[in-house]
């Protein structure tokens, strides 16, 4: 038996690493699809909602401060979300491709918050590719401010998070004929009651709904972004975000990891 | 020192909770995969687990692998416990599944330097090193395409080479050869070969009982979860019942030619089994003669007649009453 040339590292960091270099490569061969994926609807709402109907008269100026926050969000979490659950169905599937890095002397637990880690990025990507543009289409908006770059910063990581975890949770726990329904069932109640469209505050209208959508992570995103990018309009107060975010992550995270577990092991 | 022990292995897959509508239909059972299995394969060893599907033996590999785990009973690789410190036995093995499993998302070199990344080698050092293997495996031509592209022989090669690559201790392999041409399987027995004559320690499962012969230098014989035997190939071929397997189908019950068969010259044993009887003989031919004369007295046609030396077929016949595939 030969002998390596050079002793293997050991150290959990550098192959946590390894894992992440990975999704890296991957998702930088596929970026142009990844943006297609996540960036395409959030675009089109802004070219309807923020561009052709306020030209027809059918929208109010005021609109757009509270659009554009949301559909941030709506981007951040599609690509958060997708990023993770998509390869976790595909990998745990008929493939069993995620084997080679089970196999790796690392914590399985690693394994899943590479794939954590690499959704937070691909958050933060979408979110970076989108705000300019969506800017670009709308025009001027009132009350949008970018000087809370910190904020900003946070609560899209924050937000790409609890989205993440919970692609884990459902990236396990979905089988790969239910990607269709799991798109229509989850996904598409999920935005379009996320106070992305609106602001929470408005669903005041309907105030049964004000508190049944606080179960729905997006609301707190939107709200979220709202805060840091048009502070001057209605939202949620930035310490309940952040409190709500922290939470939903930890208990996705939790989740997810038990439904990993079972699917990793035997 | 064993490379490999297991004590007291034992598996029972649960049946998945029934839910919702499901609740009235019958109550699925515990599957015993595995029944206080005792292995030891030592440093170096060319080692095979032989049995007929289902007899658990990819549940063994599993346990071995920190894949799978194990109700009760330990597993040891290289001294390490596999259920207390699954990384550290993850450090020391190399595996190759039943069905290529390549990274999909990445091509072929690529699939090589990442998982030798996982297992903390940096590029600098694997992707010569892949390089050189993927020379030596056939397939340095197909370096930088998607693995998709690659035929099915050529993927478990890739397997191969990326269990390889981090220089395991213990090769793990599960059935490597179902679904090869004879050309390729003959190929693979030439790898495994070189690799086990690096020094390399091999745990190999199949229920190709000449490729059990051919390669191991001991096989268990596994079926329903328990060990039934375990020695050289030669050894074993020993154990079993002297002479030919004369099977013997007739057009019923066959208990009959059993009973002709034993009291037969130069028969050694003879059992049946529904409408097969199997008769172990000294001399094939002649027994053969004297049995169709039987089932002639008997009334009964002979639908058909399957002769085998003595081999690790034979012995899992004579241990199981049911043939390896």
């Amino acid at each position: 038996m030969t002998a390596l040339a050079i002793a293997p590292r050991a150290d959990t960091l550098w192959l946590f690493g390894a894992l992440l270099r990975r999704d890296a490569r991957v998702v930088r061969r596929e970026l142009p699809f990844f943006l297609v994926r996540t960036t395409l609807q959030p675009l089109l709402v802004v070219f309807v909602f923020g561009f052709l109907l306020p030209r027809m008269g059918f929208m109010r100026g005021g609109y757009l401060g509270a659009l554009l926050p949301g559909v941030l969000a709506i981007s951040i979490t599609l690509s958060s979300v997708m990023s993770v659950a998509f390869p976790m169905i595909v990998e745990f599937g008929v493939t069993g491709e995620i084997e080679d890095r089970l196999l790796a002397p690392i914590a399985m637990e690693y394994v899943a918050l590479a794939k954590v880690v690499s959704g937070v990025a691909q958050g933060l990507i979408s979110a970076l590719v989108l705000l300019p543009i969506a800017r670009l289409i709308m025009g001027p908006i009132e009350g949008l401010t970018v000087s809370h770059v910190g904020l900003i910063l946070l609560l899209t990581i924050l937000g790409a998070a609890a989205f993440s975890t919970f692609g884990l949770w459902l990236g396990t726990t979905v089988n790969p004929q239910q990607i269709g329904t799991m798109f229509g069932v989850f996904l598409t109640p999920l935005i379009f009651f996320g106070c992305a469209y609106y602001p929470w505050q408005g669903l005041s209208v309907v105030p049964v709904l004000k508190y049944l959508v606080l179960v729905n992570p997006l609301v707190y995103v939107a709200e979220g972004m709202r805060a840091a990018l048009t502070p001057g309009l209605p939202h949620m107060p930035v310490g309940a975000v952040v409190f709500a975010l922290v939470v939903i992550t930890g208990a996705f995270w939790v989740m997810g990891m038990r439904t990993f577990r079972r699917r990793a092991l035997g | 020192m064993p490379s490999i022990e297991t004590h007291a292995l034992r598996k029972v897959y649960q049946p998945p909770p029934a839910r919702g509508m499901k609740k009235n239909a019958p109550a699925a059972t515990a599957v015993v995969a595995l029944d206080a299995l005792d292995l030891e394969v030592t440093d170096g060893e060319f080692f095979g687990l032989l049995g007929p599907n289902g007899a658990g033996k990819t549940t063994t590999i599993g346990i071995l692998t920190t894949r799978v785990i194990a109700t009760s009973g330990t597993a040891l690789v290289d001294g390490i416990d596999v259920t207390r410190d699954a990384v550290a036995v993850r450090r020391k093995m190399g595996v190759v599944p039943q069905r290529p499993n390549p990274d999909r998302q990445l091509r072929v070199l690529e699939n090589l330097v990442f998982h030798a990344a996982y297992f903390g080698i940096p590029a600098r050092v694997a992707a010569p090193r892949a390089t050189a293997l993927l020379e030596q495996f056939g397939i340095a031509e197909k370096a930088d395409v998607k693995v998709d592209t690659l035929s099915g022989g050529q993927q478990q090669r890739l397997m191969i080479v990326r269990a390889l690559i981090h220089e395991p201790r213990v090769l793990f392999l599960d059935e490597p050869t179902v679904g090869l041409d004879p050309q390729a399987r003959r190929d693979l027995w030439g790898i495994l070969r070189e690799q086990h004559h690096q020094g390399r320690a091999i745990v190999m499962t199949t229920h190709y009982m000449e490729e059990a012969d051919q390669l191991c230098e001991r096989v268990a014989i596994v079926d329903r979860g328990q060990l039934l035997a375990v020695d050289t190939p030669a050894a074993l071929k020993k154990r079993a019942p002297g002479g030919t397997l004369i099977e013997m189908t007739v057009d019923g019950d066959a208990a009959f030619l059993a009973e002709a068969g034993r009291s037969l010259p130069g028969v050694l044993r003879a059992e049946a089994a529904g409408d097969v009887a199997r008769v172990y003989a000294e001399r094939g031919g002649e027994t053969v003669a004297s049995l169709v004369r039987a089932a002639e007295q008997h009334g009964r046609a002979v639908t058909d007649i399957h002769l085998a030396p003595p081999s690790l077929e034979t012995l899992f016949i004579s241990l199981t009453g049911r043939k390896l595939q």
